[in-house]
């Protein structure tokens, strides 16, 4: 296979080694390489790679281009785009890398885009490239909300500086949608597909334990993909899983219960711990030594798995709880119903009555509506079960319930006059905060009568 | 402390020497005070209290913080801690971060940098604020850094800034100028960088993405660590970053006491206690207490509740010299003045005293000061002895029935400590049903009940209570004797039982005969050994109730130490802003130190317009409005009601009347509407 990795100009020792680090991407790779040619020819102006989170874009580029020891090390500049809060971190980024601190230094304050060229060309002139340069933008999607003459100035940088320059643009997004509709130089395209189920495989299981054959490793590995392929298919994400479930894994081994060899007993004891860790896959929620600390204490007790969605238990003041509860009988009963619901003289009124042409959907699948404050007290004040004093305290619970992001101000924070809100907390939370105070809210929901 | 703002705006006046400072505060404690010979005394008396309570408290905290941050700094991988307290307004919070940054530099590393959403609207203002903070804990400077406070230049260094931490950590290190080449063994005796978010739900979530993304690059040559503050539910970690930025973290959780828990501590630690003289009564203490719960869960909102009521006690109150230390109180008795002696006759509770003793007696008392002095010591002896023995006996009667089914006398301490601050608990109902109930126990539950109170006794140096916890350990032996000695088998019942007569007959009058025998005999039946044992002890904690639980009010000289104005705390500690508005217009006497309490011409237009738009309905014809107000106005000038001009409206009448309405629109009582032309819609009902 490593056979597709050769080129002349570079030496077939160093692309030897590259490609061992490269498993399933040695295709890309070559494409890669013969787009740059030999070192000291033009490459291309600009070549734009996407492909799916940890699809290995950029451990391609920096084991062929450079970062690593065992790389090519061309002359290249690496930018994180999401670092560029400026493009004048990004320029001297770029000078930095290429010709040291001074030529960076000379960059003036909030340079253009044209300071960026004319610096560069003085530099080159001193030291023109014998190597070509690259320059590597990682998150390249984030330069669409930048100037907008950088992107088409980046992809036709090398007529601009008039240097043997490639800019190498690295995204998660194709690239018809990032095209400006001025137009612009075409880089040309390379795709990182997927990788497949063999791949992720073969992938998975070089990073096996040293103390463990590589047999066991990659038929643990077999049993997992098994499992959580349906449901996940991000390398990063199933090489996470992979270490925090192996030490179960070997458990077995370990007390000498079972024999390496012995898939079935090892497939059944690990089958009921890979199905906990389903409910959890992409959360993240704890740490590798928490969650064997769980494992531990599930076997001693029976109880639902706890991660970070268990603890969703919040603690309120009363009359902050009632709050939360007035802002969501706002937010989803309609302003013409709270007659309905609030006066104690509202007479018999069917929902039929109420019912506009518009409204025969659930205000639930619509979502919350604003609405303005004097509105909440009022619904407050009929829902509260004593006599509440309107004091600073309660106002500044509403204040306080905004920053806790269960109420989202919905007009701007300038406005004092009516200020409108929305209650941002789901159905579920709001029964659980209505329990404890012993407060039947689907009583007073239009949706539900 | 919050008088220090004060003190420091009287020494922008007086700038001469730094003994102003503290006589100043003195000064503002003399000031307006009642009884003032002795004010300083007792300023010193309650700064001396204030400071012990602080510490006290502080000690309580650090206390309570530490049982987390042990947690925390064993696993020290961790990034995320949710703290449950509510509110970011509520400064709880602040005080556990402030300790946990304390710790952390005091233990693990140096650096350490705190940061709040409100400084952080972009990311690079966040970084910004943590190079400062990092840099400021450091002596070594980068100086570079430092002059690119200016905005302009802050723009250019963001991305230098996380670099330079490579520079700056490098430096603080000792091995300077290198950025890369620092080897692993030399990576893992650095200490990491720790940056606390304190409160995460306000952060922008794409600047802390960006953040986030930006510290995993440089994660591999610089040990970074975050500290998330969050007051909900830890979830909304993922409702904040999205999975290509949590998976970068490695988050491990950590859960704070919560508050109500450090509440029911504080108030075992701070109230429940002897320690203390001065004590609060029992609505003052409800409003404090009901303020937390209803409104804030700050414990540091309570704390101060209690240095707002501590500071008015000794303020308003003269006698409050004598709330001290048993031994300062007699001093300081010795030492009243003629006044504060009346000012003890005058009090209620000695007036009861008084009453009760005998003619010649009664005359002593209040006419001869010397003799008065010696009782009053006696006296604030026996309040001394009163405090001993009530709290010991409180949690004994709470150890007895907080555990009761539906919890009769609640469920925490501080729910029975308000009901016997009330009035005498034994006369409650509640407490009769406790009482009942615990007459039904099993013997094993009563038994670890007991035993948990005697338990609560032994550390009581009194000597009543030393007596009870004697009387108690005889009886809980005599419980364990009843196993070992098993009794002898009870009396027979003699006659027949009447259940058999019962099915003969169905006379209506004989059935009700029988029924009512029943009752009697299932009365009268015999006891068990235990159950007499039990009755006796029961009937011994109700006595220890009786003794020693009576309200405070009941005991003479209470006044000295309980401190009762609760509108005062209410007043102060729960604004209500409406309700002084509304105060302010229609009576501005109180504000505007005026004896005539009716509209007149010494009334403000605004107050004149106020009681007019009260008398209208839901919208307001404004130049009826006028109109009314220009009658007035005019009433009020003294012109004479039979002239012409009388209630004209001239324009300075009507300028004057335009500008009260607007500042009505302003202060929200009115607002304009399209409803009718001409008409103002009133936004606000009652209150007149």
């Amino acid at each position: 296979m490593t056979a597709l990795l050769q080129h002349p100009g570079y030496e077939e020792e160093r692309l030897q080694r590259v490609a061992e680090q490269l498993p399933c991407r040695e295709v890309q790779a070559g494409l890669l390489l013969s787009l740059m040619g030999q070192p000291q020819q033009y490459s291309y102006p600009s070549i734009f790679i996407y492909g799916h989170r940890a699809s290995g874009k950029s451990h391609v580029i920096y084991q062929t281009v450079g970062h690593y020891s065992s790389s090519l090390q061309l002359p290249h500049a690496t930018v994180s785009c999401v670092e560029c809060v400026s493009v004048a971190l990004l320029f001297e980024q770029v000078l930095l890398s290429f010709f040291g601190c001074d030529a960076a230094s000379l960059l003036p304050r909030s340079p253009s885009l044209s300071d960026f060229v004319r610096i560069y060309k003085q530099q080159c002139s001193q030291s023109p490239a014998k190597q070509t340069r690259y320059i590597v933008m990682e998150k390249a999607e984030l330069l669409r909300d930048t100037d907008a003459n950088l992107l088409p100035a980046l992809l036709r940088l090398q007529e601009l500086v008039e240097d043997n320059i490639t800019v190498i643009l690295l995204s998660e997004i194709a690239w018809d949608k990032f095209r400006p509709n001025t137009g612009c130089f075409e880089p040309l395209l390379l795709h990182f597909p997927d990788y497949s189920k063999g791949e992720l495989q073969q992938i998975l299981s070089q990073d096996r334990h040293p103390s463990y054959s590589a047999e066991l490793y990659s038929s643990y590995i077999n049993i997992l993909l098994g499992v959580f392929y349906s449901v996940c298919r991000d390398l990063r994400e199933l090489r996470h899983l992979a270490a925090l479930n192996f030490s179960k894994f070997c458990e077995p081994l370990a007390e000498g219960k079972v024999k390496e060899t012995d898939t079935h007993k090892l497939w059944r004891n690990i089958e009921p711990h890979l199905k906990k860790a389903m409910q959890t896959v992409y959360l993240r929620e704890v740490s590798s030594l928490q969650w064997e600390q769980m494992q531990q204490m599930e076997e001693k007790e029976t109880g639902a798995l706890r991660g970070l969605s268990a603890h969703t238990h919040v603690e309120l003041p009363y009359y902050s709880k009632f709050l939360l509860i007035a802002a969501y009988l706002a937010s989803y009963n309609p302003a013409r119903t709270d007659k309905r619901f609030f006066l104690k003289h509202h007479g018999k009124i069917r929902k039929t009555n109420f019912l506009k042409k518009n409204e025969k959907t659930s205000n639930h699948l619509l979502g919350p509506k604003p609405f303005p404050l004097d509105r909440l007290l009022a619904i407050f004040y009929s829902v509260v079960d004593s006599r509440v004093a309107p004091t600073a305290s309660i106002f500044s619970q509403i204040s306080s319930l905004v920053t806790l992001q269960l109420l989202t101000q919905v007009s701007h924070d300038d406005q004092l006059d009516a200020p409108k809100y929305k209650c941002a907390v789901s159905m579920d939370f709001i029964c659980a905060i209505s329990r404890t105070v012993n407060f039947d809210i689907v009583k007073y929901l239009y949706d539900f009568l | 402390m919050s008088t220090s703002s004060v003190s420091k705006g009287c020494f922008v006046f007086k700038p001469s020497a730094k003994k102003k400072k503290t006589l100043s505060l003195v000064d503002y404690f003399t000031d307006g005070c009642e009884g003032a010979e002795n004010s300083e005394v007792r300023f010193k008396l309650c700064q001396d209290l204030w400071d012990k309570i602080k510490a006290d408290t502080e000690v309580l905290q650090d206390e309570l913080n530490r049982k987390i941050l042990d947690s925390f700094l064993i696993h020290f991988v961790c990034l995320a801690f949710p703290v449950s307290s509510v509110g970011v307004n509520v400064p709880d919070h602040d005080m556990t971060f402030q300790s946990l940054s304390e710790l952390l530099q005091q233990s693990v590393t140096p650096h350490v940098a705190s940061v709040q959403a409100k400084e952080c609207g972009a990311l690079k203002h966040l970084m910004k604020r943590v190079l400062e903070r990092l840099m400021d804990t450091v002596v070594t400077v980068d100086d570079e850094e430092e002059e690119g406070e200016e905005a302009e230049q802050t723009d250019l260094k963001a991305l230098k800034v996380l670099s330079s931490l490579c520079v700056f950590r490098n430096s603080s290190t000792g091995t300077p100028g290198k950025k890369r080449s620092s080897p692993a063994k030399d990576e893992q005796q650095q200490p990491p960088v720790v940056i606390i978010f304190k409160d995460l739900e306000a952060f922008n979530p794409r600047v802390l993405q960006d953040f986030i993304l930006i510290c995993s690059r440089y994660i591999e040559r610089l040990p970074l660590m975050f500290i998330f503050g969050i007051a909900t539910a830890p979830s909304t970690i993922q409702h904040m970053l999205p999975h290509s930025v949590s998976s970068l973290l490695c988050i491990e959780l950590f859960q704070s006491l919560s508050c109500t828990q450090h509440l029911a501590t504080v108030i075992d630690k701070l109230i429940l206690t002897p320690k203390f003289p001065f004590k609060l009564n029992g609505k003052a203490m409800q409003v404090l207490i009901s303020i937390f719960l209803y409104h804030d869960f700050s414990v540091r909102n309570f704390i101060k509740g209690i240095q707002l009521a501590l500071l008015e006690h000794f303020h308003s109150q003269p006698l409050s010299v004598l709330c001290c230390r048993k031994k300062e109180a007699l001093l300081h008795m010795t030492q009243l003045s003629h006044r504060d002696v009346e000012r003890i006759r005058q009090l209620l509770s000695f007036k009861r005293y008084v009453e009760k003793q005998e003619q010649q007696e009664q005359v002593n008392l209040l006419k001869d000061d010397n003799h008065l002095k010696e009782v009053c010591q006696r006296l604030i002896k026996d309040l001394n002895k009163y405090h001993k023995n009530y709290y010991p006996v409180l949690r004994c009667l709470h150890t007895l029935t907080s555990s009761l089914p539906r919890y009769p006398l609640g469920k925490q301490i501080r729910e029975l400590h308000l009901i016997c601050l009330e009035k005498n608990v034994w006369e409650n109902e509640d407490y009769q049903t406790a009482m009942k109930l615990l007459r039904m126990l099993a013997k094993d539950e009563l038994i670890t009940l007991l035993q948990r109170c005697a338990e609560t006794l032994q550390s009581v140096k009194s000597k009543k209570m030393k007596n009870a916890l004697v009387q108690l350990e005889e009886l809980l032996t005599k419980f364990k004797q009843l196993d070992t000695v098993e009794t002898a088998p009870t009396v027979e019942e003699s006659f027949t039982s009447p259940v058999k007569n019962l099915q003969k007959k169905t006379d209506l009058f004989q059935l009700q005969k029988t029924l009512l025998e029943m009752n009697e005999t299932r009365r009268s039946k015999k006891l068990s050994p235990f159950e007499v044992l039990r009755n006796e002890a029961l009937d011994f904690i109700d006595g220890l109730v009786r003794s020693y639980l009576s309200p405070p009010e009941s005991q003479t000289l209470n006044e000295v130490c309980y401190y009762s104005s609760s509108a005062t705390v209410r007043r102060h500690l729960n604004a209500t802003p409406r309700t002084s508005i509304q105060a302010a217009l229609s009576s501005p006497y109180y504000y505007l130190q005026t004896e005539d309490g009716s509209v007149s011409n010494a009334a403000p237009d605004i107050c004149i317009a106020y009681k007019l738009h009260l008398e209208c309905g839901r919208l307001i014809n404004l130049y009826d409005w006028l109109e009314a107000y220009a009658t007035v106005v005019s009433a009020a000038e003294g012109n004479d009601p039979d002239s012409d001009n009388f209630g004209k409206v001239d324009e300075v009448k009507h300028a004057r009347f335009i500008q009260a309405v607007s500042e009505l629109e302003f202060l929200g009582f009115i607002k304009s509407t399209k409803q009718k032309t001409d008409h103002v819609a009133r936004l606000t009902w009652g209150g007149c």
